[in-house]
């Protein structure tokens, strides 16, 4: 029975995968792509990666199918001219070439996977203790690789600054995307007053249990992200300015926070990001609450986009 | 247990390709983000058969690559932002969204005006 549900859900993702590439359509071949996404956090769970799971619900179903569907309906009149551009039957005779000798060099590295498969969940719950987390995840992310965890904050901000760049020079520190328009008595705007209670609940809920059971910071800031971004698109509020020194101080407090208590480490323990015995939850819990509201906004503002209105 | 790896991993494996198809065959910029995006969940999905793999004691999977994948998510959507507003800009600067080499050149090449009015 599990089995035959494995097979169809894999089945349903490469027909999804095909239809994004073969969707004449970009908006049809981006809408796949999202439910694509969804199916995705099914392999997730049958995985066992109920973190996992969420991350991709949350991220890959939700924020990049709003910004590829944001950027479809934007890109919607160059759809024409590309078309024109599809390259001849030699390129896509060795494009699927290329796909099927990649394919098959994969299927033989899973099919010739060590047995027994070489873990580290030993490890990990042999030292799990010392942490004072009851979620191995929560604890490898924020104590045995918690340098990747630092480093993938800043990769984040970074992308922002990145996103920000782009602005053109009137619209420099200016307000991100296009005003919105939308009817006050549409579904839209219906939507954004009834969802972000429930959403702000959730996001909040899954940050909260992110220590002893499957959620956390990602999870939870990209819900509540999300429901900053739905008011926004209703056009019951306006993104701000990203100008605002507030705003810049809120995007660093995660990191900055997260710097200092690795610092501390190096001081107080043997090594940088290290905790002292016994500190090890507080400190995990104190980076936690520093990161998640510097982590909402910033993926907030990076589905935003680049300013293109001036801060009046 | 192993099954659903063997299945996922192998699941996997095509999506990678049919990424790697779409990027090449796709003239489309965006088309290839999402092309690209393919490519990554492919190579998510491996990692997360593997990880799948090394569960023990219970759990359902090797925490650590699991916990890796969430970073990876994350980077991933910060790269395809990043990618979708230079895309955009062009747009805007150029008028055009077109990867080819003689694209049209646009009128004031250091227009920064836009058309986001």
């Amino acid at each position: 029975m599990m089995a035959a549900l494995n097979v169809g859900i894999a089945l349903l993702i490469l027909a999804l995968a095909v239809w994004t590439v073969v969707a004449r359509d970009t908006f049809a071949a981006v809408v796949g792509f999202v439910a694509y996404g969804l199916l995705l956090t099914l392999v997730w769970v049958q995985l066992a990666g109920i973190d996992v799971a969420l991350t991709e619900a949350a991220l890959g179903g939700g924020l990049t199918g709003a910004l590829l569907i944001g950027a479809a309906a934007r890109l919607r009149r160059t759809e024409g001219a590309a078309r024109a551009e599809t390259p001849g039957f030699p390129t896509r005779l060795v494009a699927a070439l290329a796909a099927v000798v990649v394919t098959a060099a994969l299927a033989v590295a899973v099919l010739a996977l060590p047995d027994p498969a070489p873990t580290l969940t030993h490890e990990t719950a042999a030292n799990i203790e010392t942490t004072g987390v009851g979620n191995p995840i929560t604890a490898v992310l924020l104590a045995f690789r918690a340098m990747d965890t630092l480093l993938e904050a800043i990769v984040v901000l970074f992308a922002l600054v990145g996103v920000w760049s782009l602005a053109p020079d009137r619209a420099w520190g200016g307000r991100p995307g296009r005003l919105q328009r939308v009817d006050p008595n549409g579904i839209l705007a219906y939507l954004a007053r009834v969802l972000p209670p429930i959403g702000i609940v959730v996001g909040i809920y899954i940050f909260w249990i992110g220590a002893d059971l499957p959620g956390g910071k990602f999870q939870g800031a990209t819900i509540l992200a999300a429901m900053w971004l739905l008011a926004v698109m209703a056009g019951l509020a306006d993104a701000p300015p990203v100008g605002r020194t507030w705003l810049r101080l809120a995007l660093v407090a995660g990191p900055v926070v997260f710097i200092a208590v690795g610092a501390l480490g190096a001081v107080v323990a043997d090594a940088f990001l290290a905790y002292p015995d016994g500190l090890a939850k507080p400190l995990i819990k104190v980076i936690e609450w520093a990161l998640l509201p510097s982590l909402t906004v910033t993926l907030a503002l990076i589905l935003a986009g680049a300013p293109e209105r001036e801060a009046k | 247990m192993t099954d659903a790896a063997t299945l996922f991993g192998l699941c996997a494996a095509a999506l990678v390709g049919i990424g790697v198809y779409a990027l090449i065959v796709n003239p489309q910029p965006l088309r290839k983000i999402v092309a690209f995006n393919v490519i990554g969940n492919g190579v998510f999905v491996l990692f997360g058969a593997i990880a799948h793999r090394g569960g023990a004691l219970g759990w359902g999977g090797d925490p650590v690559p699991q916990a890796l994948l969430i970073t990876g998510l994350v980077v991933a959507f910060s790269a395809t932002a990043l990618a979708v507003a230079l895309l955009l800009r062009l747009y805007d600067v150029a008028g055009s969204a077109t990867l080819a080499a003689d694209a049209p050149v646009p009128a004031k090449p250091d227009a920064d005006t836009g058309r986001s009015r």
